[in-house]
């Protein structure tokens, strides 16, 4: 197994953010977050990429824990964090070749990841152009090179399409198909469409909990369309 | 392909925040004002000149008091930046070893320091063309000075993971560096001696800095001041990385 995910919680301060989240995740699977704002998709995403540590349960990439062997397990995550922040002053080329050396790569094993995963994120001519000068299509690109870096099984993404222009959503949802024929995908998205496109599973989140974990196929059976599926299961239409 | 991952990654963080320092105007900024403050302070001040020695003890009697104000102006962006930029996020899930992290960045700001200690060369040029001063002497002076410019930025990084804000990162290590200083002032023991005694005040000033810095001044390196340079900076330094895994917390 890929990923096991058993019974997450986190809060933070009175405010249950997580509450209980449990699922799992084979190679070949692509799989959207859904849920409202402050559903707890972030928080979940980061426990499982070791920034956060869980109050309770667990989150194991090939058998390994990621709270209790932090590193071990995160040389196997590739994880765009929501917004990819990055440092401004920095090109493509001399970021991507810091996160490469900081993940423990050697010059030269770092030169060949970068030029492989720049290719792959299509970075193009941008790759010495200070960060701060390109566009937000680029910048997530940039994001994204980095979480490709060192090849990793897993890949989390959190809104990995957020603020693109159609052209560049349709490029990076190219990638993430390609990518996903070999390795683990969660996405965290707010377009149902996205899901569509490239998901193979859908896990709707509420409140810190799933509330359904079904192909997007078998979401839009039961409920009619996939935008119904989301306001009835997030208690959208009765606050409405 | 990797045998010493924590070096490996000290080592890249490291040198990103060098590249940081000389691609973006600040650490340029800083330094000059250094040299103008330092400059300014031994030749106005300190009467560099007026003294007819040649020595330097006008110019190193200034540097605890122009560290403390210029030193956190370099550390205090050290981690406040990430915290607030989010890139520590990004930091943070690369399986690097928090104490990588922490050491890395200090030992950036801290080549700041010594290459503005560094820069400070023609003053020492300038004694020993117009006399004879004791080099041994000298050496001594700035190796102790920069180790105490090394507590000043651990206090300022310990400050800088503590807040998302340079500007409160800044005002605390000021104001840290300034009381862990001043303890000892000839003042500041005399009002202790007076409300505590004798014994307690000559405790309280070996907890200064300031008091150790005058000790290597006097051309003797004690290894007393040694320890407590030393351990002010792994103090602050463990400091930080706690404060830094404690992110994780939530």
């Amino acid at each position: 197994m890929l990923l096991q995910v058993d019974g997450l919680r986190k809060s933070f301060g009175r405010r249950q953010a997580v509450d209980g989240i449990g699922f799992s995740l084979d190679v070949g699977e692509i799989v959207g977050f859904l849920g409202p704002n402050g559903a707890g998709k972030t928080t979940t995403m980061r426990m499982i990429a070791g920034y956060l540590e869980p109050d309770e349960g667990s989150a194991k990439i090939f058998n390994i824990d990621v709270a209790q062997e932090r590193r071990r397990a995160q040389e196997r995550v590739g994880y765009l964090p929501e917004g990819a922040p990055l440092y401004g002053e920095m090109t493509p080329w001399t970021f991507l070749r810091f996160v490469a050396e900081t993940r423990g790569m050697s010059r030269e094993a770092a030169r060949h990841a970068v030029r492989r995963s720049a290719q792959d994120a299509r970075l193009g001519e941008t790759i010495d152009q200070p960060i701060d000068t390109l566009s937000k299509g680029y910048r997530r690109r940039v994001g994204l090179a980095a979480a490709l870096l060192h090849d990793p099984m897993l890949l989390i993404l959190d809104e990995p399409t957020d603020g693109l222009d159609p052209n560049q959503r349709h490029a990076v949802r190219d990638l993430i198909r390609k990518l996903g024929e070999e390795r683990g995908l969660i996405i965290s998205t707010h377009s149902l469409e996205e899901v569509d496109a490239v998901c193979t599973r859908a896990i709707v989140i509420d409140k810190g909990r799933i509330v359904a974990d079904k192909t997007p196929a078998e979401l839009r059976d039961e409920h009619g369309s996939l935008e119904r599926a989301f306001t009835t299961l997030t208690g959208g239409e009765e606050r409405v | 392909m990797k045998k010493r991952p924590g070096l490996a990654s000290m080592a890249a963080i490291y040198r990103r925040e060098m590249l940081s320092y000389v691609t973006t105007p600040t650490a340029y900024v800083f330094v000059a004002v250094f040299l103008f403050a330092i400059g300014l302070f031994t030749f106005q001040v300190g009467g560099f000149f007026e003294t007819r020695r040649a020595d330097l003890t006008a110019f190193f009697a200034f540097h605890p008091w122009i560290f403390m104000v210029f030193l956190p102006a370099v550390s205090m962006r050290l981690w406040a930046e990430e915290s607030r930029s989010g890139a520590i996020e990004l930091l943070l899930t690369l399986p690097a070893p928090t104490w990588s992290l922490v050491l890395g960045k200090y030992l950036a700001a801290w080549t700041v320091a010594a290459v503005a200690l560094f820069l400070t060369f023609p003053l020492w040029i300038t004694v020993n063309v117009l006399g004879d001063p004791d080099n041994a002497a000298i050496f001594t002076a700035y190796l102790s000075s920069l180790l105490m410019a090394g507590a000043y930025l651990a206090i300022g990084t310990v400050m800088s993971a503590l807040t998302p804000a340079q500007v409160i990162a800044f005002v605390l290590s000021v104001l840290i560096s300034f009381l862990l200083t001043s303890l000892g002032l000839p003042m500041v023991q005399d009002a202790f001696r007076d409300v505590t005694g004798g014994p307690f005040a000559e405790a309280v000033s070996r907890f200064s800095i300031l008091h150790h810095f005058d000790a290597a001044q006097r051309g003797v390196v004690e290894f007393r001041s040694l320890f407590y340079f030393g351990s002010l900076i792994a103090l602050c330094l463990g400091f930080t990385a706690l404060a830094v895994d404690a992110r994780r917390g939530g």
